[in-house]
């Protein structure tokens, strides 16, 4: 492997790391501070991506077009539909036990994965890269590195940068955090938790649907996708640790690297190298690498 | 013990319904009630897991499809292998395979063990899909199905109804007194509180461990059976999905009772038969996820103890209609 090629693959891990990172700190978050398992999550990011290619001449006709404002509605509807999503249905899971929980959210993959069908079909589609962003830079003579990879690893960094300066600088990442700690204690100094949650819920949503939306161009938009998603972000979360998001991010990135790397040097093997990595780590640690 | 008496009573009831179906039913319904028998001993076997031992697995298709790939991979190309040995070695390498996995994950807790579960069943689906050893996604075909001398020749529905009906007897018995066993009451204990048996002078580990394996066998014995209903493997029958299905059986059923997985398999498979007729629904059968996933979403909300729990349900209700009538003034009490 010449130095360009390793450098390709790099920033295909990184990218990839990162991509996973987003959906699966919403997931992280949602586990962590209410205590959900939300087998819906994979959902979130297909609905994002699925969003990414139906929105786009809707969004067209009305604001004059451009991925940029496609996504910028996107996030919009997402926060609404969290918001709703939470109100209608998990708030009625914190409750519960676990396996109950697992029940409502696998319900809710079913539907909306039939929902989708009925609304947008079952075909692949493909959705195009924004011409501002189309170009390649050249790594070396024949190998060159798409700008719009460059970009989605972009905004994932600043989208991590933003969850950690909200969580740990801001007023409201402080309740957060004392909410996750201690809910009727919180609630108890007067502050609204149920809202808290809501508000938690429909970010860890919007955060999912826009890392569908940003992968949209690379990874195209097929059924099923989020089943597949939601499986790597669990391991993601488990090999972090639950409710770490900085376990999240390394693991992610760990796993970015095992697989890209994986399917270049161990073609026949790629698919499980991920699987064993999350159980050799979790003999080695059972609760995951940082426990919060 | 009268309502012992009433549980008893319910299963050898369902029994023998089971037993005289094939009398009233057509082709397809043998057929279909022969698939939900195998799945229900599939999701027998989750439950002495997940309601008998309090461990949630995530990965119970990996030793179901080990069974089905184990019975379709040791038969003989052209002729019928035995029953006796065949059946035997599925489930002995689906018990094997449980051990190591059993062995290794058991020292996580949690959703943490959930995760490693599916892992090695991930291991196991990849090594089925990707390498030579499983015939990839194609999937391989049994040819000729096994026989027990000129006893029991499985190729016939009929004959194959009745052995999965005996098979589905005997998990269920044997899991009902292993149940009752000290082994079972020993399960009991780790469910309720591991710290607190371990404290009464329990060495829980072996315990779990030995819970995991005998799980993984009769998953097997499940998976066998399907190899030689549909005389064909695939590696989706180690996906998570099954792994997902089995475990919403037992959760709809009702988790903690061996009727609910019983339960839990034939509402579970009916529910998806109802949602796909095209006689019901018409060009909306397309689309049956719609309505299997609005039913979950429903039993979720209204029945929190899974089907198993309706009746007690439905008791409670109507002692607290009465008791509401009972201190009502005499006035409304009239009225009503």
């Amino acid at each position: 492997m010449d130095f360009a090629t390793f450098l390709i693959q790099c920033l295909n891990a990184l990218q990839y790391g990162l991509l996973l990172f987003l959906v699966a700190s919403g997931l992280t978050l949602i586990f962590g501070i209410m205590g959900v398992i939300n087998l819906a999550h994979g959902s979130f990011y297909m609905i994002g991506a699925y969003m990414a290619y139906a929105l786009a001449p809707f969004v067209a006709a009305t604001f004059g077009g451009g991925f940029f404002a496609t996504l910028a509605v996107g996030v919009a509807l997402s926060v609404v539909l969290g918001y709703v999503l939470e109100w209608a249905f998990y708030s009625y899971l914190y409750e519960r036990e676990h396996l109950q929980q697992v029940l409502m959210t696998y319900g809710l993959i079913l539907v909306f994965e039939e929902l989708r069908s009925l609304l947008v079909g079952d075909d692949v589609h493909g959705v195009a890269i924004p011409p501002l962003l189309a170009g390649s830079i050249a790594l070396s003579e024949v190998q060159q590195y798409p700008v719009y990879r460059l970009f989605i690893s972009g905004v994932c960094l600043l989208l991590a940068l933003g969850m950690y300066f909200v969580f740990k600088r801001t007023r409201l990442g402080m309740m957060i955090r004392a909410g996750s700690a201690n809910r009727e204690m919180v609630q108890s100094l007067g502050v609204d938790i149920s809202f808290l949650y809501r508000v938690v819920f429909a970010a860890g949503v919007a955060i999912a649907v826009l890392a569908g939306m940003v992968a949209s161009p690379v990874s195209s938009v097929y059924p099923g996708m989020g089943n597949s998603v939601l499986i790597i972000c669990f391991v993601v979360v488990v090999i972090g640790g639950i409710g770490s998001i900085r376990g999240a991010l390394l693991a992610a990135l760990l796993i970015g690297v095992v697989d890209t790397f994986g399917k270049v040097l161990l073609p026949s093997a790629a698919g499980v190298l991920v699987y064993v990595l999350m159980a050799l780590i979790l003999l080695w640690r059972p609760d995951g690498l940082f426990k919060s | 013990m009268s309502t012992d008496k009433g549980k008893v009573a319910f299963v050898v009831l369902c029994f023998a319904a089971l037993a005289l179906y094939p009398l009233v039913a057509g082709k397809f319904g043998v057929d279909l009630v022969t698939k939900i028998m195998i799945m229900a001993i599939f999701a027998l076997s989750l439950e002495l897991l997940v309601g008998g031992t309090g461990l949630v697995c995530f990965g119970q298709a990996a030793f179901f499809g080990i069974g089905a790939y184990v019975a379709v991979k040791l038969s003989p190309e052209s002729e019928p292998a035995s029953l006796l040995w065949l059946l035997p070695a599925s489930v002995l390498v689906a018990a094997a395979y449980a051990l190591v996995v059993g062995a290794l994950s058991l020292r996580t807790k949690g959703v943490y063990f959930i995760m490693v579960t599916l892992a090695f069943a991930q291991m196991a689906y990849y090594v089925v899909h990707d390498t030579p050893l499983g015939g990839g996604t194609d999937g391989i075909y049994l040819n000729v199905k096994p026989v027990l001398g000129s006893l029991l020749d499985l190729d016939k529905p009929l004959v194959f109804y009745g052995f999965t009906l005996a098979m589905l007897a005997a998990v269920f018995v044997f899991l009902a007194v292993l149940r009752r066993s000290r082994f079972g009451r020993a399960l009991d204990g780790i469910r309720v509180n591991e710290q607190r048996m371990r404290a009464t002078g329990f060495s829980t580990y072996p315990y779990k461990l030995a819970a995991f394996t005998v799980s993984g066998a009769l998953a097997g014995l499940g998976g066998f059976l399907f190899a030689v209903k549909d005389g064909f493997v695939n590696p989706e029958l180690l996906s998570w999905h099954e792994s997902g299905a089995v475990l919403i059986m037992i959760i709809l059923g009702g988790i903690g009772h061996l009727r609910g997985a019983l339960i839990g398999a034939f509402a579970f498979a009916l529910l998806q038969e109802l949602f796909k007729s095209e006689a019901v629904f018409g060009a909306f059968a397309k689309h049956w996820h719609l309505g299997l996933g609005l039913t979950i979403i429903v039993s979720v909300a209204l029945l929190p103890r899974g089907l198993v729990g309706l009746p007690a349900q439905w008791r409670a209700r109507l002692v607290g209609a009465a008791s509401r009538r009972a201190v009502a003034t005499p006035k409304e009490a009239g009225d009503a």
